[in-house]
C-alpha cells in the first residue's frame, strides 16, 4: 500500500516537472551549473574506479586463463567486453547513486527543511520543474558521457595491468581488442546508462523535494534515495540483460 | 485587500485556525499578533497556499485563491513578496545574489540595471557593506533584513512578513517597521505582519488581529489597543509592569492629559497630579472599543 503512495507521489513529481519555464535563460544557467556539479564533480572518482577494475578483470582474468589452448589475446576480448558490458555502466552508476544521489537528496532536503523550496514558490516558480529537471536533465547528458569515460579508462587500465603481469605484451592486447567487436554491446552500454542516470537522478530529487522534519530526516532521506537507486539499478540492469540481449 | 472568510485548518486533529475572518486592507500594515504558538505562521502560510485550508474562503482583491488552479496561483504569487520567520535565504547564493534572483527570473532588465535595483533595496534595510557575504557569513538579524529586500524587490502587490524584526535591536527594529510601513503607503501594498514585537504593534499597528487558541478574539488599531478591556489582549500585550507603565503614559497622552512629546513636567507640576489614579479608575468604565 505504502509502496503505490510513494509510487504514486514520485510519478506525480515527475509529471510536475514538465511545465514552461518562467524563464529559459534561468534554467538553462541551472542546467549548465548542474551538468558541472554532476559529471565534473564526479570524474575523479568515475576516473579511478574504472583505471582500478580495468586493471583487476585484466589481472583476474589473465589468473584464470591457464588453458594453453586459448589464445592470450582472448585476455583483451574479456576485459573489453566485462568493462563495457557491465563494469562501466553499471557499477559506476552504483558508486555514482552515492556520488550524485546523496548531492540531490541532500541539497533537495536542506532547501525544504531551511523553506527554500517555500521561498520559491511563492515568487511564483514551478520548483519541481526549477529544481527537479535541470538535475535529471543534467544527469542524462553527463552520466552517459562518464560511463564511455570510464569504459575507456577502464580498458586503458587493463592493458596496463596486462603489460605489467607479463602475460601478454600491449601489442598483443591492442590486437585482442579489435577482435570479434561487437557494435551492439556498446549500445547496450549506453541503453543501460541513460536507464541507470535516470534513476540516480530522479530517485534522490524525490526523496530529498519531500523531506518533512528537520536535519535528521536529510540524513534518512539520502540514505532512503541511495539504498533504492541502488537496488533499481540492479533490477533495470537485469530487465535490460533480459529484454535487450 | 485580501480577505479571510471562517478559515479552518487542522494538522492530524489538532486544530490551528478555528473560524478565522479579516480583512486585510492594502496601504495599511495589518498585523497578526498572538503568543509563540498561536498560529501565526500557519495562518499566513494558508493565506500564500503553503498549507492548503480545511475549509474557508481566501480573496485576493475579490479573485478566490482558494479556488484557483496551480498555474494561477503561480501568477497571482508573482506579485507576492514573502519574508519567511526563518529568513529561508538560498545559501548556496551570495547577499546579492539572493536579493537579485527574483529580478533575474521575472524582468530581462540589464546586468547593472538589476545591481542598482539591488543595492536600493539594500540600502533601505540599512544593508550596504554584505554584498558578496554568504547566508552562513551573516547575522540572523542580517538575515532577516537580506530577506525582506528580496521580498520587496520586485515592488510586490502583497507583502507578507513573519517576524520582520525578532532578533534585531529595538533600533534596526525601527528602521525596518517604519521601511514597511512608507513602501505599503508608497506602493498601496497590502501588507501582512506577524508580531509578537511590542514596538511595531504601537508603531505600525493600523490594523491588527490578535490570534488566541486559533481564534481571532480581538481585531482594532493600535489606539484601540491601549484601551481594550480584552483581558486576554492585556495579559499579552501588557505582560511587564513596563509596558504596563507605557500603556498608562499613552492612555493620558491619547486623551489629551499629558502631551505628546514625553514631557512629564506639567504632569509632575501640577497640583492634580493624581491624575493618573484617576484615570486608572476611570479606566475601569472605558467602553472596550471591539
Ligand atoms: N507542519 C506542521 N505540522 C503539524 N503541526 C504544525 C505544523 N506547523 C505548525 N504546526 C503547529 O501549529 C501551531 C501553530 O504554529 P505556528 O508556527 O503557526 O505558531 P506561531 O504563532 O507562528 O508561533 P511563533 O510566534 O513561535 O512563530 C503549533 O502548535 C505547531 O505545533
Ligand atoms: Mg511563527
Amino acid at each position: 500500500m505504502k509502496f503505490f503512495t510513494t509510487f504514486g507521489a514520485y510519478l506525480l513529481l515527475l509529471k510536475g516537472m514538465l511545465t514552461k519555464p518562467e524563464n529559459f535563460k534561468m534554467y538553462w544557467k541551472e542546467l549548465m551549473h548542474q551538468c558541472v556539479e554532476i559529471g565534473i564533480g564526479s570524474l575523479p572518482i568515475v576516473a579511478i574506479i574504472s583505471l582500478f577494475m580495468g586493471a583487476v578483470s585484466a589481472a583476474q582474468t589473465a589468473y584464470q586463463l591457464t588453458n594453453p589452448l586459448v589464445s592470450k589475446s582472448a585476455l583483451a576480448q574479456v576485459v573489453r567486453d566485462t568493462v563495457i558490458l557491465e563494469f562501466a555502466p553499471t557499477l559506476v552508476c552504483i558508486v555514482l547513486a552515492g556520488v550524485v544521489g546523496s548531492k540531490i537528496a541532500g541539497e533537495l532536503g536542506n532547501m525544504r527543511i531551511s523553506e527554500q523550496i517555500d521561498a520559491l514558490e511563492i515568487m511564483g516558480i514551478n520548483t519541481k520543474s526549477y529544481l527537479v529537471m535541470p538535475k535529471i536533465l543534467a544527469a542524462l547528458i553527463t552520466i552517459p558521457l562518464l560511463v564511455v569515460i570510464a569504459a575507456v579508462v577502464g580498458i586503458w587500465g587493463g592493458r596496463i595491468a596486462a603489460g605489467m603481469t607479463g602475460i601478454i605484451s600491449t601489442d598483443d592486447y591492442d590486437k585482442g581488442l579489435l577482435e570479434n567487436f561487437i557494435v551492439f554491446n556498446v549500445w547496450f552500454a549506453l541503453a543501460k546508462a541513460y536507464t541507470f542516470a535516470f534513476i540516480i537522478s530522479s530517485i534522490p530529487a524525490f526523496y530529498g523535494y519531500n523531506v518533512k522534519g528537520g536535519a535528521l530526516e536529510i540524513g534518512r532521506a539520502s540514505t532512503t534515495a541511495v539504498v533504492t537507486s541502488c537496488i533499481l539499478i540492479l533490477f533495470a540492469d537485469y530487465a535490460l540483460a533480459a529484454i535487450l540481449l | 485587500m485580501i480577505e479571510l472568510k471562517n478559515i479552518y485548518k487542522a494538522f492530524d486533529d489538532k486544530e490551528i485556525l478555528n473560524d478565522i475572518s479579516a480583512v486585510f486592507e492594502s496601504g495599511k500594515t495589518n498585523l497578526i499578533i498572538g503568543t509563540s504558538g498561536s498560529g501565526k505562521t500557519v495562518l499566513q502560510k494558508c493565506m500564500v497556499g503553503l498549507f492548503e485550508v480545511d475549509s474557508g474562503e481566501i480573496i485576493y482583491d475579490g479573485k478566490p485563491f482558494t479556488l484557483m488552479t496551480q498555474e494561477e496561483r503561480k501568477i497571482l504569487r508573482q506579485q507576492i513578496g514573502m519574508l519567511f520567520q526563518g529568513s529561508a535565504l538560498f545559501d548556496s547564493k551570495t547577499v546579492q545574489a539572493n536579493v537579485k534572483f527574483p529580478l533575474d527570473m521575472f524582468t530581462n532588465w540589464d546586468h547593472n540595471k538589476k545591481i542598482k535595483r539591488v543595492n536600493e533595496v539594500l540600502d533601505r534595510v540599512n544593508l550596504n557593506d554584505s554584498n558578496k557575504k554568504f547566508p552562513a557569513e551573516i547575522s540572523g538579524g542580517m538575515k532577516k533584513r537580506v530577506g525582506i529586500a528580496r521580498a520587496i524587490v520586485l515592488n510586490p502587490k502583497y507583502l507578507f512578513c513573519d517576524e520582520p524584526n525578532s532578533g534585531l535591536d529595538p533600533q534596526t527594529s525601527l528602521v525596518i517597521d517604519i521601511l514597511i510601513r512608507e513602501i505599503t503607503l508608497e506602493y498601496n501594498i497590502t501588507t501582512i505582519i506577524n508580531t509578537h514585537d511590542m514596538n511595531s504593534v504601537m508603531e505600525i499597528g493600523q490594523n491588527i488581529l490578535y490570534l488566541y487558541d486559533g481564534k481571532n478574539e480581538w481585531v482594532g488599531n493600535n489606539k484601540q489597543i491601549i484601551f481594550s478591556k480584552n483581558d486576554k489582549l492585556n495579559k499579552f500585550i501588557f505582560a511587564s509592569e513596563f509596558l504596563r507603565d507605557a500603556k498608562d503614559m499613552r492612555m493620558l497622552e491619547e486623551k489629551g492629559i499629558i502631551d505628546n512629546d514625553r514631557n512629564m513636567e506639567d504632569v509632575i507640576s501640577d497640583p492634580e497630579s493624581n491624575l493618573l489614579m484617576k484615570d486608572n479608575e476611570k479606566r475601569e468604565h472605558h467602553p472596550d472599543s471591539e
